[in-house]
């Protein structure tokens, strides 16, 4: 997965602009149930939330790693949210954002240093 | 003591297996100067002088047993099988908490989906909730719903919606940015169409509409409809007029709410009541409080459990829908038990009976000299009586020399509206009760003139 | 052992009771188009199958009169038999909520007492009953903070802090009322970390939200130091009655600080939890808010009792008449059998049973803080073997017949176990408990597997959880 960058947040940012969360994240959050995406056209602000990620019993935000606009939204995960666990880096993406300012992805944490960050974080 | 099973020599092992000398000694937490020094300000009493001061309480006052009730605004007094008080009776359903333990909580479970189908299948809306407060709460919580999924902060509301529901829903939106606006009423009782044009704009989230309204007068609910265009309708409707009068859902509401006293609750001086919350299907995320769905076990066996539960506050906490919590389970499950027991033609049979009463009660009281009908459009169970004097003090006289709860005057609500009586005629009133509030209408009104 | 749905019981044609004869034709009152098309889908069901297929889905449940229910913070006392008697006496039931104050002059005697009562509990000096729960009654002293910042010109406080440990409701109606959620966190003892909270204080804190005893079952020692501070910068303290089961008669939240009180009837007060409702949530406060509780409230005026509509800084009705009546004269019923002896002894009776179930367990389970509990306590399943979790001790407790403890909760305690056994269990009662959770924490050494399995011998098994939030069936 060495081909995107990362947010410490767990989200994952693609050159072409699809974001999705990562593997480690759709773990800890269990079997999805519903994902809240955004509408398309919406601007964002770089860390601005995007929507919600639900579980049985949880519930998270998840947060747009650049500032742009959202171009397109992964509109199979309304009958199918577990596309999430099953293709987190793949068919499991959430949105795609056209970025404003594609220098905000140099600040982003490539996979390796976000691997790390996981690691020590989790349990 | 009562309802406490310990003996002296329980206490006595209790304590020497903890390793205390005194009970005392457990509250060691509680400051010094916190602890009570004394609390000794009402005696006990037994089972039966608790029963006696109780019945003595109940009998302090004028229940619809003794009097014949007319009186409604809101609370109805509507017959009760006996097979609804039996079947609540059943402690497994009475002393169970909310199904957190689904497997051990079927019946609950399964009582509650049985309650969201009827609703659905009374108001014509696809999803409903388990229960909430009362039909003024649900009316607030309504209203968020509508503001939050439109983003929009104008909330328009017929003016002959009751007051003890604005009341409430004022209360619910006393803190954020939604504003109310009122539409007239019309001369017949119904929504000005005109008035309801002109305040309607691309910032109204929704309009709220009583039907049957407070005045018991039945809206033309497309028409209105029509009006609003794609603008959200948000319908309150009395459910038991809901096995006779159009569901909401088929002209166009996208919620319905109500409360649920009307269908076996009995009126005990307010509540507990049930209020309902109705939806349509893309609004089912945006609910507040407690939702039974349906799935199977790991042997693949069908059963119920709570879903959709991130909506709510254990686990969204401050983003949650709503903050309810408990709601009012077993009022719902009477309604539930009524509903079944009625059917499909017993509960239209109900509807019919209210209807024809009332329409009875108003042409009877119509012929007495100085009464008259306020409003001319069609009505179901109440009806607001036009007097020739203070309707309170009418009302008054009527009790007084007749036993008759002769309605509710409206000066109670507005000081201005001195004449106006709203009447309220169940299927419970008979011929001879109808007749009587007629004539001590007119024995009185003559006296007092 | 299942039960169909009413709906598959219905045959065309049949009713169960009859209400009203025919009434005749609808049409000659009303227009068409106001008329239903066709009849609602509502059941066609006989009488008696009516009352077996509810009957069957009464068995299919566990109450308080079942077994053991330790659910922690949910206070599942005995319900009285006595309570259903008075509140279902036709004077009360069939009363009207609009009826003239003087043809209620009983119903209001009941609840301006009640208000008394409370308020004595409490040591407040004002009662409004009208909130119908516990989440209504938070709600209420909200609201009620923000009508007192308005007219004491302070309306840009907006910020409410509760502790981590608190009640989902709590900052869901700190939110639903517009104001701004501010956490502090506990100390390593379980009460409020102090520092902590002067951090946090600062002159938008309009006031504080807690439950003492906390969710943890501890009593906050420091709570009048705590309620010093919000004072002081202004703002007003609400104790949250979740937990009030415990401290009747041994110390009143007026005498720690608090400003605004909520109880639970169905909790403390024995009326029953009736599957989820109905509560209600009566609020006390200081006479400094009394004209702002929700009105009317009940008064007296030499013999005879009345409706006061006059309160001048009212937040307005939270529910549409006067509350939950019936649930009033259940616990206007209980307080009246214990009188306020019997109430303090309720108290001690319930920190005893808790303390001695806690001495029997915390050998088995894990368990953060070293002190007495009050009246319920929290192990914690975190150090279970074998890949064993708290879920499945609670599930495997069904098996034993037994209700399950409050779990996952407070959020602080990880794998928490939450147990309030209550004052109305034996020592019979509590020692059986015991053993059967030390067998099932050996059974987790052992054979991991019963747990995980568990439960067997329910109606249903555990349910596919997923798949209902997936794909919602929610109507039949």
């Amino acid at each position: 997965m060495k081909d995107r960058k990362y947010l410490k947040s767990h989200e994952w940012i693609k050159p072409d602009g699809h974001v999705g969360i990562s593997d480690f994240a759709q773990k800890e959050l269990g079997d999805i149930v519903f994902v809240e995406l955004p509408e398309v056209g919406r601007s964002v602000n770089k860390g601005d939330s995007l929507g919600m990620i639900e579980s049985v019993k949880a519930s998270s935000e998840f947060y747009s790693p650049v500032s742009g606009k959202v171009a397109t939204i992964n509109d199979s995960l309304t009958a199918t949210p577990e596309l999430v666990n099953q293709q987190p880096y793949e068919n499991g993406w959430l949105v795609q954002i056209t970025p404003s300012n594609p220098a905000e992805m140099n600040e982003l944490l490539d996979y390796d240093t976000y691997a790390a960050l996981a690691e020590a974080g989790g349990h | 003591m009562a309802y406490i099973p310990l003996t002296a020599s329980d206490r006595e092992q209790m304590l020497r297996k903890i390793g205390v000398a005194s009970v005392d000694e457990l509250f060691s937490d509680i400051p010094e100067d916190l602890r009570l020094k004394s609390f000794d300000w009402l005696p006990p009493s037994d089972e039966r002088e608790t029963l006696s001061i109780l019945k003595g309480l109940a009998e302090a006052n004028r229940a619809a047993a003794e009097a014949p009730c007319f009186l409604g605004a809101g609370a109805y007094d509507h017959y009760i099988p006996a097979a609804v008080d039996a079947i609540c009776s059943r402690s497994e359903f009475y002393t169970a908490y909310t199904p957190y333990q689904p497997e051990v909580s079927q019946g609950t479970l399964q009582a509650i989906f049985e309650f969201q189908s009827l609703i659905c299948a009374l108001t014509g809306l696809a999803v409903s909730n388990a229960s909430m407060y009362d039909g003024p709460s649900a009316l607030g919580e309504a209203v968020l719903i509508a503001s939050s999924y439109t983003k929009k902060q104008k909330v328009l509301y017929a003016e002959s919606l009751s007051p003890v529901y604005l009341a409430v829903v004022r209360t619910y939106l006393e803190s954020g940015s939604i504003e109310l606006i009122p539409v007239k009423t019309a001369r017949d009782g119904r929504v000005d169409p005109s008035d309801l044009s002109s305040k309607l704009s691309a910032d109204t989230a929704c309009l709220v509409l009583q039907n049957p309204n407070f005045f018991g007068v039945i809206e033309d609910g497309a028409a209105l409809k029509k009006i609003l265009g794609p603008t959200m309708l948000v319908v309150c409707a009395d459910p038991n007029s809901l096995g006779l009068l159009a569901p909401p859902g088929s002209y166009g509401a996208s919620i319905c709410v109500g409360d649920c006293q009307p269908l076996g609750l009995p009126m005990s001086f307010g509540g507990p009541y049930a209020g309902y919350l109705a939806v349509s299907n893309d609004l089912m995320r945006k609910l507040p409080g407690r939702i039974v769905g349906r799935t199977v076990d790991c042997d693949g066996k069908t059963g119920f459990v709570l879903t959709l539960q991130t909506r709510e506050q254990h686990i969204k906490r401050e983003k949650a829908t709503s903050n309810i919590c408990s709601n009012q389970a077993l009022c719902a499950l009477r309604s539930t038990i009524y509903i079944c027991l009625l059917g499909k033609t017993g509960l239209k049979n109900v509807s019919c009976a209210c209807l024809d009463k009332a329409h009875r009660m108003a042409e009877a009281a119509c012929k007495n000299k100085g009464f008259s009908l306020r409003y001319t459009s069609p009505f179901y169970k109440e009806f607001v009586l036009d007097c020739p004097s203070n309707a309170a003090k009418l009302a008054e006289e009527v009790f007084n020399r007749f036993g008759i709860l002769a309605g509710v005057p409206l000066s109670r609500f507005n000081p201005q509206d001195s004449n106006g009586l709203l009447i309220s005629v169940t299927e419970k009133r008979t011929g001879d009760e109808i007749v009587g509030l007629s004539a001590a209408l007119a024995q009185v009104a003559g006296g007092l003139k | 052992m299942k039960e169909k749905l009413i709906f598959d019981y219905t045959r065309p044609g049949k009713t169960g009771v009859l209400c009203s004869g025919p009434a005749g034709s609808p049409e000659r009152h009303l227009p068409a188009d106001l008329i239903r098309k066709d009849y609602a889908n509502l059941p066609e069901v006989s009488e008696v199958e009516t009352v077996r297929h509810f009957t069957r889905l009464s068995q299919l449940n566990y109450g308080v009169d079942s077994g053991f229910y330790p659910l922690g913070s949910c206070t599942m006392k005995y319900n009285p038999k006595i309570n259903e008697k008075t509140a279902s006496l036709e004077g009360f039931a069939g009363l009207h909520p609009m009826i003239p104050d003087s043809l209620a002059q009983g119903a209001l005697r009941l609840i301006c007492e009640l208000q008394e009562y409370l308020c004595r509990i409490t040591g407040m000096q004002a009662c409004s009953l009208q909130p119908a729960a516990g989440a209504s009654g938070e709600f209420t002293g909200l609201l009620m903070m923000r009508r007192w910042h308005q007219v004491k010109g302070t309306a840009h406080k907006n910020e409410i802090i509760i502790p981590d440990s608190a009640h989902g409701t709590n900052p869901a109606s700190v939110a639903l009322t517009g104001f701004r959620v501010v956490e502090v966190k506990s100390n390593s003892q379980g009460w409020v970390d102090i520092e902590a909270l002067k951090q946090v204080v600062n002159e938008n804190t309009a006031g504080l939200m807690i439950t003492n005893p906390n969710t943890l079952g501890l009593f906050d020692g420091n709570i009048r130091q705590v309620a010093d501070i919000i004072h002081a910068a202004g703002g007003l303290v609400h104790y949250d009655g979740a937990n009030l089961n415990a401290i009747m008669g041994k110390c009143r939240p007026f005498d720690m600080g608090f400003d605004i009180v909520h109880m639970n009837l169905h909790k403390t007060f024995s009326t029953p939890h009736g599957g989820g409702g109905p509560g209600s949530g009566p609020v006390t406060v200081t006479k400094e808010l009394r004209d702002f509780l929700p009105g009317p409230i009940a008064a007296r005026s030499g013999d005879s009792f009345f409706m006061d509509h006059d309160l001048k800084h009212t937040i307005g009705k939270v529910t549409g008449f006067h509350g939950n009546f019936a649930v009033m004269v259940k616990a206007y019923t209980y307080i009246r059998m214990l009188g306020s002896a019997g109430l303090k002894a309720a108290s001690e009776t319930a920190v005893l049973n808790a303390n001695y179930l806690l001495k029997l367990l915390d050998q088995h389970l894990k368990r953060d803080f070293p002190q007495f509990c009050m009246h319920e306590f929290v192990l914690s399943g975190r150090e279970l073997p074998n890949g064993v979790h708290t879920l499945d001790i609670a599930k495997r407790l069904l098996d034993y017949g037994y209700h399950a403890p409050t779990i996952y909760f407070p959020l602080i305690v990880k794998e928490a176990i939450m147990i309030e056994p209550t004052e109305t269990e034996s020592l019979e009662t509590l020692d059986a408990f015991a053993s059967t959770m030390v067998r099932i924490c050996e059974e987790a050494a052992a054979n991991p597997e019963l747990l995980k399995q568990a439960p067997v011998s329910t109606p249903v098994r555990r349910l596919d959880e997923v798949n209902a939030a997936r794909k919602p069936v929610l109507c039949a």
